[in-house]
């Protein structure tokens, strides 16, 4: 990225002390998430005590009707939300990165926006107007209203990320197609989208996991018994904890490890640079 | 070519300031109509619900928890005022900043140390930040909720070492763990964006000119990685302000932030208003914290 | 040094056929807002000649390369390519291929399919287009590399995919936007002399924008000299170098020495000083003007040793500085109001001047060369 000299390595003590620090992060990261998964093998009713290794909380999952219902409605958020937003926020990158147009400056502020607004605030703003709406329109929440407002802050993520690419690719990538007699549509089929597949591609996968993620907006806009999983552990664990938790908990933490994997991979293989 | 031609209209294939300028709008308007649907779809489902909780914010709760919306006045704003409210957001703001303060000071050796290493390393370690960004956040939460327990293996450490029986769950300090933890690699990689940028043959300088490693530090390094500082600052008060999740799981009934308080007027106090202008105020603070940062000319988001 | 005498000041460009015109630019402006890019130009450039653009940064070469491709539209004017109005066209529907700065190669693409690509644009199917891919890439000499991805070669091999890239399409203009700017020194000159033979080749039109005067004066036919806007000069190199029409050209071109003057008739100028000096010219009376004298051109001597025939071109000086470059010897010389830089051929070390000397300078009275000052 950048050409200037690097900082070169301290030495003697002070170097252990980072060294020392950076490991205790490393530990501090990965720890919580070594133990529950070892967690979720124990024969145990107690969540946080070992009690002998046993598969029955897997399997439990495997039986548990609520959990593979709410399962299928995250899955199914997720991807109707993931599909608009990265079609939208594709758009959206695209049109202020290459062009300019009436209304661009205040585009690009409002875009930013659901960034950096707290998640509560967003799930107060998706309740408050879905109550509206509904006086209007007199529909019924579930999963109409939490894929709306899941593709409302994921838009904004995913136009950033492609926003990144596409200023990172060269302009003139687009002329000389053009010059070598592509449409203007060829031009953006044969390159622009090509080069920027790496972004498009870590933002959708971004999108994805917000979406699987999410448990305040969710829990805010859902309505007739919609559950999506993370609303649905949420309520398990406030109601009190069982060792299925640890099981649901280190799937859902496969599933997030596996998409990382998946982005990350994907730039790898584009030669694109991690977003 | 005479003057006569050079006016003829682009049905010749003749440019014109006329063809040019239509040209020019197509342009524009192929960019706008790109934008449309993102900026329409901002507009409906984030503009006005913005809006709306403003307009929610100058209304007045019924004694049967529904909002009557007409008669605009400034009472859930004065309720701010009350002692339990300001009880609140003073914890609140107090946790977010110790959160804040605890983040940069674990974050900003590491990130430095991660900027010192070969390029290699350095993309491998940045990974390893980045796992945990994408994990699922409730689940991280969660994890911390089954270690630091009645019975779980934190409770069993503290005791082994001869602190007796410790239970760190339903504290502050569980909730502020939980938040470094959550919000941590929201500081790292601002400042290791600003970190990596900075030319290290400045610091030699400074010490060639006799500097020693702190004044280097202090007069040098801190003040160039000051964007990157500021960004992560933002980055994890602002989320801490507004956490419901972390507080939620890891601190009980009894530590109430901010963000909890507006979730609770909203599920169960059913005082929209009040909690409309609990969210605006949130809102507002946010703002000014981007504000700042634009300010004081950072760029590292 | 010895010129002929220069009697025709205005047709330096000479003249072309009509039939023969590859691109013809007339009345060509560009605007962005305020700001005017190209101003009023008239340029036609024929077919098969090496015509270069020449000018410093922001002189509107660029962008009046761009036009030709049709990747910018000009605000007005006739743009023709072999007689077909195309000024509206966009650039895909314009039979010119562009060599980009930088090359602009698809980093997604392998060098067969980046070659390929226009013609697939075109319709070509998928076989005939590789194999004339081939051919191509054959042609630039880099068979075996067909799938590779641009990252993998090298600048001058990119170069050469760029070229083979634009010339698969057969185009009637081959544009290339300063092709040369990113290689070293030594590929350059060798990409130089290719190019040179690939055009004489092919006998297509090439219109190559540089801002390299070196590269401009050894490659083309002929060399159009742009600044701030406007067309100066369109001429062959000797033209520009011997004959440059102002103050700028001679300036651009080659080192010269620029002496502010006014014009005393057609046969005198007056130099600042009241030094009358003979120079030839055709500006009216009083016009001031500056006269150029190439360093080359000058003698240097002792005082007292100007031959008669030279009496009328030549001032008195003293020497300032003295470099030496082996080859040659460079002098600078204080004349009165103004220094002058003087080149000589080496001497040996007890007949060259140290600073300090009072010395004469001379010149051939066809040597100097009159432009207006703007």
């Amino acid at each position: 990225m950048s050409t200037s000299a690097g900082i070169t390595e301290p030495r003697g003590w002070f170097r252990r002390v980072l060294q020392a620090n950076a490991w205790l992060v490393y530990a501090f990261f990965y720890l919580p998430i070594v133990l529950l998964v070892i967690y979720s093998f124990s024969d145990n009713r107690n969540v946080g005590v070992w009690g002998g290794a046993t598969l029955d909380w897997y399997r439990e999952f495997a039986n548990d009707e609520p959990i593979k219902t709410a399962l299928g409605n995250s899955l199914k958020i997720a991807a109707a939300s993931t599909t608009v937003s990265v079609v939208l926020g594709t758009m959206a990158a695209l049109a202020l990165e290459r062009y300019k147009f009436r209304g661009r400056g205040f585009f690009d502020a409002l875009l930013y926006l659901p960034v950096i607004i707290p998640d509560v605030t967003m799930a107060v703003m998706m309740l408050l107007f879905f109550a509206e709406a509904a006086k209007i329109l007199g529909f019924s929440r579930g999963f109409s209203t939490i894929t709306l407002s899941h593709i409302a802050f994921s838009i904004s993520f995913v136009s950033i990320v492609v926003r990144a690419r596409l200023a990172g690719t060269d302009e003139k990538l687009e002329e000389a197609a053009m010059d070598l007699y592509a449409s203007r549509w060829q031009a953006f089929r044969y390159v622009t989208l090509p080069t920027i597949m790496p972004g498009v591609l870590g933002g959708g996968l971004l999108a994805l996991t917000l979406s699987l993620d999410d448990v305040v907006i969710t829990q805010f806009v859902t309505g007739g018994g919609w559950n999506t999983l993370p609303v649905y552990v949420f309520g398990l664990i406030r109601k009190g904890v069982t060792p299925l938790i640890n099981a649901v908990s280190v799937v859902m933490l496969v599933a997030s490890t596996v998409l990382v994997g998946l982005s990350l991979l994907a730039q790898r293989i584009r030669g694109g640079e991690p977003v | 070519m005479t003057a006569l031609s050079r006016r003829a209209p682009a049905e010749d294939g003749i440019a014109t300031p006329e063809f040019e300028a239509a040209h020019e709008r197509q342009k524009r308007w192929r960019g706008f109509l790109m934008a449309l649907p993102a900026y329409a779809y901002l507009l409906l489902f984030f503009a006005v619900p913005l809006g709306i909780v403003v307009v929610y914010s100058f209304g007045t709760r019924t004694r049967f928890g529904t909002t009557e919306l007409s008669g605009w006045n400034l009472e859930s704003y004065e309720k701010l005022g009350r002692d339990l409210v300001q009880q609140v957001l003073f914890r609140s703001i107090w946790l977010a900043l110790l959160t804040t303060v605890i983040c940069l000071v674990i974050a900003y050796p590491f990130a430095y140390y991660m900027a010192t290493r070969s390029a290699r390393v350095r993309n491998l370690m940045l990974v390893f930040v980045m796992i945990p960004f994408w994990t699922n956040f409730l689940v991280r939460n969660y994890a911390w909720y089954v270690i630091l327990g009645t019975d779980g293996p934190f409770s069993r450490v503290a005791e082994f070492l001869g602190f007796g029986p410790t239970r760190l769950l339903f504290t502050q300090s569980a909730v502020v763990m939980g938040l470094v933890y959550g919000f941590l690699p929201f500081m790292i990689l601002p400042l290791y964006a600003a970190i990596e940028r900075i030319d290290g043959r400045l610091l030699e300088a400074s010490r060639d000119l006799g500097a020693t490693g702190y004044q280097s530090f202090r007069r040098v390094l801190l003040p160039l990685s000051m964007p990157g500082v500021i960004a992560g600052s933002i980055l994890v008060f602002i989320p801490s302000l507004g956490a419901y999740v972390t507080p939620d799981i890891l601190g009980g009934a009894k530590t109430t932030l901010l963000g909890s308080y507006i979730v609770t007027q909203f599920l169960s106090a059913r005082d929209f208003p009040f909690g409309a202008a609990l969210s605006t105020v949130l809102m507002a603070l946010m703002l000014a914290a981007t504000i700042v940062y634009f300010r004081r000319g950072g760029r590292t988001l | 040094m010895t010129n002929p005498p220069p009697t025709d000041w205005t047709a330096t460009s000479p003249p072309v056929d009509d039939a023969a015109i590859a691109v013809n630019l007339t009345g060509i402006t560009k605007r962005f807002g305020d700001v005017t890019a190209v101003n009023d130009i008239d340029l036609q450039i024929a077919d098969g000649e090496f015509f270069a653009m020449l000018g410093p940064s922001g002189c509107g070469k660029t962008t009046t390369l761009r036009m030709i491709a049709g990747l910018e539209f000009p605000t007005e004017g006739s743009l023709q390519i072999f007689g077909v109005e195309v000024g509206t066209q966009p650039p895909n529907k314009r039979p010119v291929n562009t060599v980009f700065q930088n090359y602009a190669l698809f980093p997604h693409l392998t060098v067969r399919d980046n070659v390929s690509f226009g013609l697939r644009m075109q319709g070509t199917n998928k076989r005939e287009a590789a194999r004339r891919a081939d051919e191509l890439i054959e042609l630039v000499q880099l068979s075996g590399m067909e799938k590779r991805k641009p990252a993998q070669l090298s600048g001058g091999q990119q170069q050469r995919v760029a070229l083979a890239r634009a010339l698969v399409n057969e185009p009637q203009v081959l544009l290339l936007d300063e092709p040369l700017g990113a290689l070293d020194l030594k590929l350059r000159q060798e990409m130089q002399t290719e190019l040179k033979s690939l055009q004489r080749d092919l006998g297509v039109s090439f219109v190559f924008v540089t801002h390299d005067q070196e590269e401009a004066l050894t490659m083309s036919d002929r060399i159009a000299v742009m600044h701030e806007g406007n067309l100066l000069q369109v001429g062959r190199a000797e033209d520009l170098y011997e004959r440059p029409e102002s103050r700028f050209v001679a300036d651009f071109i080659g080192q010269t020495n620029l002496i502010d003057a006014t014009v005393a008739d057609a046969d005198m100028i007056v130099l600042t000083n009241g030094t009358k000096v003979k120079a030839p010219n055709p500006h009216p009376a009083g016009t001031s003007v500056a006269m150029s004298l190439r360093p080359e051109s000058i003698e240097i001597g002792r005082p007292g040793t100007v031959p008669t025939e030279y009496e009328p071109t030549s001032l008195p000086g003293v020497v300032k500085s003295v470099t030496y470059l082996g080859h040659a010897l460079v002098y600078d010389v204080g004349v009165d109001w103004i220094d002058l830089e003087v080149r000589t051929e080496n001497v040996p070390a007890e007949q060259r001047f140290t600073v300090g000397d009072d010395v004469a300078i001379w010149w051939d009275r066809h040597a100097d060369w009159v432009v207006p000052n703007e």
